[in-house]
């Protein structure tokens, strides 16, 4: 044990300057913008006074791609906005975090990027992460817009906002689908046990299911541990004589799932949620597979209208892939809070505080037109009012159901 | 009919866990270190069959020599910086931790190279399988090539073992490190010969994988190879046919129980049996009883 | 006062957290302390006391587990479910109290219940099986759902739909979703007794006449029985011990992250891995190392942040560097050599 005494005590010292370094680093940070900002006075204050926008999201681990997603189209979204002049003349700097989809380390995130000066929080990208970092939003009542937090106690505080549709909302919207379009009579689910986003769906769908002109035959789970082999939970599905199989998952996992019903001979309709948007751009995903599935979503990246070409075509040529839902959910959320910056003529040098009071009322006033809806309202419960569209995929692409 | 025909997923889900447990089991039983990044090699394994395939347009032949290849040479390299510093230290579980650190240092430079969305694996076996039954069983082509290549591995790594002077060198070290020194073989370049071994087998055993589960990502390796770890302790780990009972085992005890017990808890109920088992042999089904002596 | 080596090796590291806190209070106090930081000193402590707990049965005990989270998991949830379901009846003392009471309770009991089966094994069986048992709680909390109306408790394994509850019910742990809306009791003063209660009852047993047959058992199990030493309840007294100090780690994460959810980020085998890489770093047997090597490496990857995408894989050969350095017998030869050299390897060589 001696031996290590010498390195423990080196450790420790390093750990002591650390966080001292840590500690000082940001207070002579705040106290160094302070002088400058007065020394430069209050002309030139307005050159340099910049509207700071921070996202959290899994940058690594195994959700990764989400994260990235968010993180990359908010990122892109601020530089357009730069470019074009900024939000009410003032720049935007933007900041990003890793939490690992670990809801203390996107707590940890959030105190980082507080340190920064941060005034809009995009994020978090996960529901569980989201609704801890809320907690800590709410104290300092900063305004927070989560793109893509799903979950129904993201949004229970005042100051926080979604882009993205609830759970419970997409549950009952796939429910009222089916049945409205009498797209099946025996439906079988395969949902993620372990995911908070569709368990929520699960849950809702089944629930609302009730009385509907179908029944639910089979209902299987599987966990982010057991997520290889799929025969079993589409073995069952076809066993009991599904006509449609509700994927109420992320298009990771759905990829297998068609691969592997494809591979058993088995070809329901599959119908997803805006969680399987992406399916289509997997790298070397044969599409065939793909095609006649189903699915709501709010945002398809082959549309054609302006604003889609170009966040595709942009996000393609500065991150080498094909944005999914999450990227778009992001993107409108950085020019969402630009709009309600606008809307009440809000300045950089106020508080987080009375800026969020601010956003609270400005993004019950405002409209919205993004990637993922032309018309986007929200209630001051701080969910969105906007029309979920189902898609079907034919020859590889997406071609609106109605 | 249907137990049949779950009894062949459970099959084709086992054959891919032996021929990973191979892998892991050749590495503990000679180098007697987890090697916790085996997982790992196995998806670095797959992302190079997929660029090799993808840049020769679609000759996979050539991406899996590759694969073995490289992979040999990451396993001979990753032995050599960072686990033979540490043999011989005050304890096993010194090594175990920078396996575990090879395996962060894998997944995020695979993160950093290829980004973390799942790229669509195209299978390097083409055969289709055949169907029984009238088209009411179907046994795929990869599950019958996997469970093929695990017998031919397993038998050739038996007779490598027992018949050759390299194979019996590696018993040795296995046996007592010192006194295969002292008997003049060169305790070091065994091992590395194991890695060289092992990691080869992960390149294989990769792209059966990825073929018969289509889906790569930097984290692809990690959950099968826990599972093959937990089929190779089955089977009493260190033993070559104790890794490939364990693995099917494992994988018709998942399917089985994800069909008719619940699919929600299939992890906890596999996870119950290999408590159960040990607790009846607790060195596992083929593992070697160790008598200790005072 | 007189005190023997160890005593004064123990009221080192009492000191050593003491100071660690009063700096840390006085940096605060006086606004040197960024939120950033802040937020890291909770789960310091939390992290610091597991990785005591995981010492206890790795270093002191010396057996294998890698799923000890699975303990801090059991912990975590008893609390958390017993402050949702009295948050408005109890005064938050009183409550975090009994909640602690409770979470190390349910470890304890549960830890006796897993070391029945896993005392028996051994080696790589062992730590294989403490695995599994970590997948097993976590997976079986993952398919619980309790709730609570005017009728009383409501439970199922299946979905929150089967628990047929009334319109005014509460749904307290909603399967994957876990519990969320925790309060949020936990603070850096908190956490740092707790972390000084588990060091005083961890250091206090080792030097202790059962500490040392524990240690005589983990040394020479054969011997020990032959002196008469009871092997198997000194192996089950350090298991639950350890068992039950995760579970008062598992309070206080519960209790400082609003959301719980038994997933694979927190209560995994790569989380419990995570803990025994402190632990081993820390240095086997060597409690302070521990305490030490948990806050510098919770501490890394975060102070790491400015690299950003490079972060991990930094952290991944920061770790296999130190690793080496620490442990590897040809550099500690000529560490010793180089200190040999300067001058401190006289001292050393006595003391040693």
């Amino acid at each position: 044990m001696k031996k290590y005494r010498k390195v423990i005590s080196a450790l420790v010292a390093g750990v002591m300057t650390a966080s001292m370094l840590a500690g000082c680093g940001s207070s002579a940070d705040n106290s160094q913008t302070a002088t400058t900002e007065q020394a430069e006075g209050e002309q030139a204050a307005a050159d340099t006074l910049t509207f700071k926008i921070g996202a959290i999201g899994p940058l690594t681990g195994g959700a990764a791609a989400y994260g990235n997603a968010v993180c990359n189209a908010a990122e892109l979204a601020v530089s357009e906005i730069n470019a074009n002049g900024g939000i009410n003349g003032y720049q935007v700097e933007y900041s990003k975090e890793d939490d690992e989809l670990n809801a203390e380390k996107s707590v940890n995130a959030y105190n980082t990027l507080k340190d920064w000066g941060m005034q809009f929080l995009v994020g978090s990208t996960t529901s569980a992460c989201s609704i801890a970092v809320s907690e800590y939003t709410k104290n300092d009542n900063m305004f927070q817009l989560t793109p893509s937090g799903s979950a129904v106690d993201c949004v229970k505080y005042d100051n926080v906002f979604r882009v993205c549709f609830s759970d419970p909302n997409q549950g009952i919207a796939s429910a009222q689908y089916i049945s409205d379009h009498n797209l099946a009579t025996k439906v079988g689910i395969i949902y993620d046990s372990s995911d908070v986003y569709s368990n929520g769906i699960y849950q809702k769908f089944t629930e609302e299911s009730a009385g509907k002109n179908y029944e639910i035959v089979s209902a299987e789970a599987f966990t982010q541990d057991n997520n290889t082999d799929f025969s079993v939970q589409l073995q069952k599905a076809k066993d009991a004589g599904a006509d449609l199989v509700f994927l109420p998952i992320y298009y990771k996992d759905a990829s297998l799932i068609l691969t592997q019903a494809n591979t058993m001979g088995y070809s329901p309709v599959f119908f997803g949620v805006d969680g399987m948007d992406g399916i289509l751009t997997v790298d070397n995903f044969d599409t065939a597979l793909a095609e006649g599935v189903m699915l709501l979503t709010p945002f398809a990246a082959d549309a054609t209208d302006d604003l889609t070409v170009n966040f595709v075509s942009q996000y393609q040529a500065k991150y080498g892939e094909v944005p999914n839902q999450f990227a778009a959910d992001a993107y409108d959320a950085v020019y969402i809070i630009k709009q309600a910056i606008e809307a009440k003529n809000l300045t950089p040098d106020m508080s987080v505080s009375d800026l969020c009071e601010s956003m609270k009322t400005a993004m019950t006033e405002i409209e919205a037109t993004g990637l993922t809806s032309s018309k986007m309202t929200w209630e001051a419960s701080g969910e969105p009012n906007k029309e979920p569209k189902a898609v079907v995929i034919q020859n590889g692409a997406y071609v609106s159901a109605q | 009919m249907s137990f049949l025909t779950y009894l062949i997923s459970g099959l084709s889900l086992g054959s891919i866990y032996a021929i990973i447990a191979l892998g892991y089991t050749m590495v503990y039983g000679i180098a007697k270190m987890l090697n916790f990044a085996h997982g790992d090699f196995i998806m670095v394994g797959c992302y190079i069959i997929f660029s090799v395939t993808g840049a020769l347009s679609g000759n996979s032949a050539i991406g899996i020599i590759a694969a073995i290849v490289l992979c040999t040479l990451l396993g001979i390299t990753t032995e050599f910086v960072a686990y033979r510093p540490l043999r011989g230290a005050a304890s096993p579980l010194a090594v175990l931790i920078t396996a575990i650190g090879v395996s962060y240092f894998l997944e995020n430079v695979a993160l950093l190279i290829f980004g973390a969305d799942i790229k669509s694996f195209s299978s390097v076996i083409k055969w289709e399988g055949f169907t029984l039954a009238d088209g009411q069983l179907r046994i795929q082509g990869v599950t019958i090539v996997t469970i093929l290549v695990s017998v031919v591995v397993l038998v050739v790594l038996q007779l490598f073992i027992k018949k050759t002077k390299q194979g019996q060198a590696m018993l040795a070290a296995s046996e007592d490190k010192g006194a295969a020194a002292l008997m003049g073989i060169n305790v070091n370049r065994t091992i590395m010969l194991t890695f060289a071994i092992g990691s080869a087998l992960a390149a294989i055993a990769g792209a059966l994988l990825c073929s018969a589960y289509p889906s790569l990502s930097p984290y692809t390796g990690a959950m099968p190879g826990i599972k093959a770890f937990v089929a190779a302790v089955l089977g009493g780990i260190g033993s070559i046919p104790g890794a490939m009972i364990g693995g099917l085992m494992l994988g018709i005890i998942e399917i089985l129980s994800k069909t008719y017990i619940s699919s929600q808890l299939s992890d906890a109920i596999v996870f119950g049996i290999l408590v159960i088992v040990l607790l009846v042999k607790p060195t596992g089904i083929l593992g070697k009883v160790i008598q200790e002596k005072v | 006062m007189k005190l023997n080596k160890k005593s004064k090796d123990n009221y080192i590291t009492y000191a050593i957290v003491m100071v660690a806190y009063l700096i840390f209070q006085i940096l605060s106090a006086t606004g040197n302390l960024s939120s950033h930081m802040t937020g890291l000193l909770v789960p310091m402590t939390y992290y610091a006391v597991i990785a005591v707990a995981l010492n206890l049965c790795v270093g002191i005990l010396g057996e294998l587990s890698i799923g000890h989270c699975g303990f801090m998991c059991i912990g975590a949830f008893s609390s958390a479910f017993f402050s949702k379901l009295t948050e408005n009846v109890l005064a938050w003392p009183i409550r975090f109290f009994l909640a602690f009471v409770i979470g190390i309770a349910f470890a304890a009991l549960f830890g006796f219940l897993i070391g029945i089966p896993v005392l028996r094994l051994k080696g790589d069986y062992l730590a294989i099986v403490t695995l599994a048992f970590g997948e097993i709680i976590k997976n079986v909390i993952n398919a619980f759902y309790i709730g609570v109306d005017g009728n009383g408790v409501h439970f199922s394994m299946k979905n929150s739909m089967e628990l047929n509850m009334e319109p005014d019910g509460n749904l307290i742990i909603n399967g994957a979703m876990g519990i969320t809306g925790t309060p949020h009791n936990s603070n850096f003063t908190i956490g740092i007794i707790v972390l000084l209660l588990s060091l005083f009852v961890v250091q206090n047993l080792i030097n202790s006449r059962d500490g040392r047959a524990i240690m005589a058992v983990r040394d020479n199990y054969i011997a020990a029985e032959a002196t008469g030493i009871n092997v198997t309840r000194y192996k089950m007294m350090a298991f639950v011990l350890s068992a039950a100090i995760a579970g008062a780690a598992g309070v206080l994460f519960s209790h400082n992250i609003t959301t719980l959810t038994a997933s694979s980020q927190y209560f995994g085998y790569n989380a419990s891995i995570m803990i025994l890489v402190y632990v081993v770093l820390g240095g086997i047997g060597n409690i302070r190392g521990s305490v030490i090597a948990a806050c510098v490496l919770y501490l890394l990857p975060e102070l790491l942040r400015g690299f950003s995408t490079y972060r991990m894989l930094i952290y991944s050969i920061v770790l296999i560097v130190m690793m080496i350095v620490n442990w590897s017998p040809r550099v500690i030869e000529k560490r010793e050599k180089l200190a040999a050299k300067i001058g401190f390897g006289s001292r050393k060589k006595i003391a040693r």
